[in-house]
């Protein structure tokens, strides 16, 4: 029987394939709670887990918590516009601080890449990256994962067009790193300016030239947030015309395989990355992506409460 | 065969006790009427299954039938062992006002059917919940009893008991372990 050992999830690249296998089918199986009357299983009954936020996050922290609440767990947000960080207390304090309220899991988003292992060596209850600067962001690695399969039954031998701010992309990280691992081939485009040198080493990962050579007869067609917040203003002269050169529309999705799949983790930018058309259209998973969050986030935290220390 | 390994039943003595228990449910339930049966994953479930079979022989017409995973409602779960992969709960219906016959292969200590009756309560107010076992081995830790029992067999707490099915899932012996 299957079983997962570790006590952190903090990026797919530390599981191995069997993990990452378990945690989607998992999943799968966690999916059927989210569709009774009464959402909810005794799994994790008091068990606490602090939802520890220092970036904006609608989706991701809503996701963990429902997920939480579903298991039975006490759940607690922390957001850091209202909490001590903006008085200037350290990552590590504040982390030795909540420790003494003695948490179960900390799941936590932060800016700083590494900043989730740093806190693992910290403190004694389990850690989850909900998202660490342009590291990766694990749970939507393996959402992603789960609604490929969800319409391809497998993993092994997709073609994956994963297009945008590759540079600043936590969630292409964690695809990369599952994906490969599963037996799928990730192709690449963005912009030069926006693509990190040396990415093609992750695994078996092709950076094309343009967005139409990536795009050629892909199952999935995952486009990425142009990130305002995070990119100086050099990296694209302007939207617009970053639209023309890389924006999904009607005409260059024919260029993938019919009714391939289209993805993209939200929020999204309507008109830069992907025209309206595509949100909406009946090619698009956005939807099923976050539907599937929350199996998946149950999943995590039910197999990181029964890891051991690493 | 080796001492530490019996053979308690065989397919053909495995497939008269499930015709019995079969008939059992339909006379003290008066017929299939409001009766469903719900298979404890995954030994129990494809026990469920030739229950129902018999009973669709026996009266011409399908139960419905629904599995249910027991995973993540275990009395176990809080410790450090690593958590155990979760099978797909399967109850495509209502279970408000339904007779439950539920189905597990081997009765041990009662652990399962309690937690296998907290998830069924999830899935709405039965009318009543049957309890119905291929093997009832004893060693209680909870004070649960079957309602129809394929065979008793007295063991010891050291032994083991398994229902072996074949690639088909089909019951075809029960064996005890020394």
């Amino acid at each position: 029987m299957a079983e997962f050992k570790h006590k952190h999830i903090i990026a797919l690249r530390d599981l191995s394939k069997g993990d990452i296998e378990l945690l989607i089918s998992t999943a799968e199986s966690m999916r059927e709670i989210n569709s009774r009357d009464i959402k909810k299983v005794p799994t994790l009954r008091g068990k606490t887990i602090i939802n520890l936020f220092y970036e904006a996050s609608t989706r991701t922290r809503t996701s963990f918590e429902i997920a939480g609440k579903r298991l039975s767990a006490d759940t607690v947000n922390i957001t850091t516009s209202s909490s001590s960080a903006t008085k200037g207390e350290t990552l590590a304090d504040t982390a030795l601080n909540l420790l003494a309220m003695k948490p179960d899991i900390i799941v936590m988003r932060h800016s700083v890449s590494g900043s989730h292992y740093f806190l693992a060596n910290k403190v004694n209850c389990s850690i989850l990256n909900a998202g660490d600067g342009a590291h990766e962001h694990p749970s939507q690695g393996l959402l992603d994962m789960l609604t490929m399969k969800d319409r391809f039954g497998r993993l092994d031998g997709l073609k994956v067009a994963i297009i945008g701010d590759i540079t600043h992309s936590r969630v292409a990280r964690s695809n990369i790193q599952g994906l490969t691992k599963l037996g799928s081939k990730v192709f690449l485009a963005g912009p030069p300016t926006m693509m990190p040198p040396g990415v093609e080493k992750l695994g078996d990962v092709t950076v094309c030239a343009t967005m139409n050579e990536a795009l050629q007869d892909a199952d999935v067609v995952m486009m990425l947030r142009i990130q305002q917040e995070r990119q100086g203003k050099t990296l694209m002269p302007n939207t617009r015309e970053y639209s023309r050169y890389f924006g999904l529309n009607p005409n260059n999705i024919k260029l993938a395989k019919p009714n391939a799949m289209v993805m993209h983790p939200g929020p999204i930018n309507r008109g830069v990355e992907m025209s309206s058309s595509m949100v909406d259209g009946n090619q698009s998973w956005i939807l099923k992506q976050v539907e599937n969050g929350v199996a998946v986030r149950m999943s995590m935290l039910y197999h990181v409460c029964g890891g051991e220390l690493e | 065969m080796a001492d530490d390994h019996t053979v308690l039943m065989d397919g053909e003595g495995i497939k008269r006790a499930l015709t019995r228990i079969a008939h059992e449910v339909l006379e003290r339930n008066k017929g299939v009427a409001d009766i469903v049966l719900i298979g404890i994953r995954s030994g129990g479930a494809f026990i469920a299954d030739g229950i129902a079979r018999q009973i669709s022989i026996i009266e011409g017409g399908a139960v419905p039938l629904g599995t249910v995973d027991i995973t993540l409602y275990r009395d176990d779960c809080s410790g450090q062992l690593p958590h155990q992969a979760v099978g797909i709960t399967e109850i495509p219906f209502s279970l408000e006002a339904k007779k439950v016959i539920l189905v597990d292969d081997v009765l041990y200590t009662g652990r399962t059917i309690r937690a296998a009756m907290d998830a069924l309560m999830d899935f709405g107010r039965p009318q009543s919940i049957q309890l119905a076992v291929l093997i009832d081995r004893g060693h209680r830790e909870l004070p649960i009893r079957a309602d129809f029992v394929g065979r008793n067999v007295p063991t010891s707490q050291k032994e083991n008991v398994q229902v072996i099915f074949d690639g088909l899932n089909q019951p075809i012996e029960v064996v005890l372990e020394k």
